[in-house]
């Protein structure tokens, strides 16, 4: 023991104690607990401890579960493809047609400014827009566009959409623009040289540069959008069910086992997804 | 005498705002030579070569290549190509596909840019690094391989920006050597921009000195060196004393002021400091009204009569190394 307190290692797992402290209580631990709990069995009343596969039996063999896993992933792949269209597109802008820097700056910040508030509210705010007698169908009715109220606007998927689009666009535009700034100007000029086109510059040069950023994004929205309960129950007025809401319906019925192994299965999916993105671009010096 | 790649700036202005950075600036450029821009930092030469490049518009003016005005051209079609300060090499790419990028643009197909980029990248000596990405290559390498794309479109002109400085001073002697070798190989023009005159008068045919947005002086670098015509000149390109005699301005170079008896003719002064530079001592002298001087004495002639700091001497020259000055 008194060898070990002197020698470098000592020192080393010293430094790094407080990290494994808190990694091993704040997640391992809970992560840990959660799938032990996903073995144990329940009924109506009760839950007791066991070491069974009913949870997971039921969960791979239920065509509903499947529907609402397929049902996240359409969710996640959508929010993802919009808000990638608009982060590229934003953090384009503000790096390369944006001049100074202060106005970088400025105009960042004035993305960020919603995101001061709680996103609950920021969801909650479309109610009044998208409502059947809200100010989006008010103005194409007087538009004339349409003579009935659109139903669609709210509580419906696309309402579930917009939201995530709404709430999660930022984490794309945050780290693409982060990526992009650091491209060296001068690449660009070299390019425009060797006769490449905007378009052929944005092909060849930009989005090439930029992928360590889009895929650090890309993991946020995903991530976010395939653990989200709360946006689907209020964007769909409880009519859409997604893998978070099949875990908060087994909490309100307090049926923890069946909730610990959805859970497990939707961080196990979550993880494949992450790994695979992973392999195609290395973000490690963006880190 | 007008030739193919004459390369000629036609009252070029470029103004950012209200500052002035070039400023009506016309000149001919010697056909296929090597021409330096030297000038101190803000002086255009920066901006002049950006706008040839086509990277910089034009505020007023034309600029001529081969008898056309390319100064409305997008960049790949003046027949330029620029070597950028820092290569600008695409971090992503190997270096074969850096080379063969403008090839690509065009849409050549992968087996015919590879083979032309390869054969780029055999004359700057490259070929075997050619897979290799520029992250993994040492400085002087990735200014071989920034060369060899900024060739691989034939360009008329070569244009040059500050491209030794990032270097060692080893390489940075080392590459100047080639850029040299390659632009005879070649024969087109290269036009370097520079703030170092040492490299300006051992590279360039032509030399182009800058100051204040304008050309100062133009010529080989024998003659600008010999013959400064203005004060800044002198000064900027260094080896030179500024004295003044009877009311007027003359450049005498350090080397021909001479140690002399106290009866010759001549200046007074005090020795300030003395340096040992190899071949020659140079002399930090404070002449009368306080004018700073510099004298170069042959090192064998200075150890012959050593002489210590603070000492008075009495420095003497031919009056055919005066040179006068315009201002």
């Amino acid at each position: 023991m008194h060898r070990f307190m002197r020698s470098p290692m000592a020192a080393s797992w010293a430094l790094a104690s407080p990290v494994v402290l808190i990694l091993t209580f704040f997640l391992l631990l809970p992560i840990g607990m959660i799938t032990a709990l996903s073995f144990w069995g329940s009924t109506e009343f009760s839950i007791y401890p066991a070491f069974q596969f009913d949870n997971y039996e039921y969960l791979f063999g239920s065509s509903v579960v499947r529907a609402v896993f397929i049902k996240t992933f359409t969710f996640a792949v959508i929010t993802w493809a919009i808000t990638l269209v608009i982060g590229f597109t934003v953090a384009y802008f503000l790096t390369f047609h944006v001049r100074t820097l202060t106005w970088q700056v400025v105009l960042f910040m004035v993305c960020t400014i919603p995101f001061l508030t709680s996103n609950i509210i920021r969801m909650i705010s479309w109610v009044p827009f998208l409502g059947r007698n809200g100010i989006a169908n008010k103005t194409l009715m007087d538009l004339g566009l349409t003579q009935e109220p659109v139903e669609w606007l709210l509580f419906s998927e696309f309402a579930v959409i917009l939201a995530f689009v709404h709430l999660y666009s930022l984490f794309m535009v945050v780290p693409i623009f982060n990526t992009m700034m650091r491209i060296d100007k001068s690449l660009i000029e070299a390019a425009r040289d060797a006769g490449a086109s905007g378009f052929q510059i944005l092909t060849n040069v930009v989005i090439p540069l930029t992928k360590p950023g889009i895929m650090i994004g890309s993991i946020f929205v995903v991530a976010l959008v395939m653990g989200d309960f709360i946006t689907v129950r209020f964007m769909s007025g409880s009519q859409v069910a997604n893998v978070g809401r099949l875990i908060s319906n087994d909490i309100g019925l307090l049926q923890y086992p069946s909730a610990a192994a959805t859970a497990v299965v939707l961080l196990c999916t979550v993880l494949i997804i992450i790994a695979i993105m992973l392999k195609f671009v290395d973000i490690r010096k963006e880190l | 005498m007008r030739t193919k790649n004459d390369l000629e700036l036609v009252s070029v202005t470029k103004r950012y705002g209200s500052a002035v950075a070039v400023d009506n600036v016309s000149h001919l450029f010697a056909p296929g030579a090597y021409i330096c821009l030297l000038g101190p930092a803000g002086c255009g030469k920066s901006s002049t070569l950006r706008m040839i490049a086509g990277h910089e518009s034009v505020t007023q003016g034309s600029i001529l290549l081969d008898g056309r005005d390319i100064s409305k051209l997008p960049p790949a079609r003046r027949g330029t190509a620029m070597m950028f300060q820092s290569y600008a090499l695409f971090p992503h790419m190997t270096i074969l596909d850096n080379v063969a990028f403008s090839l690509k643009m065009q849409g050549i197909d992968k087996k015919a840019r590879h083979a032309r980029a390869f054969s780029l990248l055999e004359l700057v000596g490259m070929e075997a690094l050619a897979l290799r990405l520029p992250a993994q290559l040492s400085g002087g390498q990735q200014q071989r391989a920034a060369l060899a794309r900024a060739l691989i479109t034939s360009p008329q002109v070569l244009l040059l920006d500050e491209p030794l400085s990032a270097l060692d001073p080893f390489l940075r002697l080392r590459m100047r050597g080639e850029l040299k070798k390659l632009q005879r190989e070649l024969g087109i023009s290269f036009v370097h921009v520079t703030h170092g005159q040492d490299e300006a008068l051992a590279l360039a045919d032509e030399v182009v000195v800058m100051n204040n947005a304008v050309i100062e002086q133009s010529g080989t670098a024998r003659d600008v060196f010999n013959m400064p015509k203005t004060e800044f000149v002198a000064r900027f390109l260094g080896g030179h004393n500024v004295i003044s005699l009877q009311g007027q301005r003359f450049a005498l170079r350090s080397d021909r002021l001479r140690l002399v008896d106290a009866a010759a003719q001549g200046l007074d002064a005090a020795v300030t400091s003395t340096e040992f530079l190899g071949t020659h001592v140079a002399l930090g002298l404070m002449g009368p009204q306080e004018v700073a001087l510099t004298a170069m004495i042959p090192e064998e002639e200075f150890y012959a009569a050593p002489i210590e700091t603070g000492a008075s001497v009495r420095m003497g020259w031919n009056d055919q190394d005066l040179h006068p000055l315009s201002a």
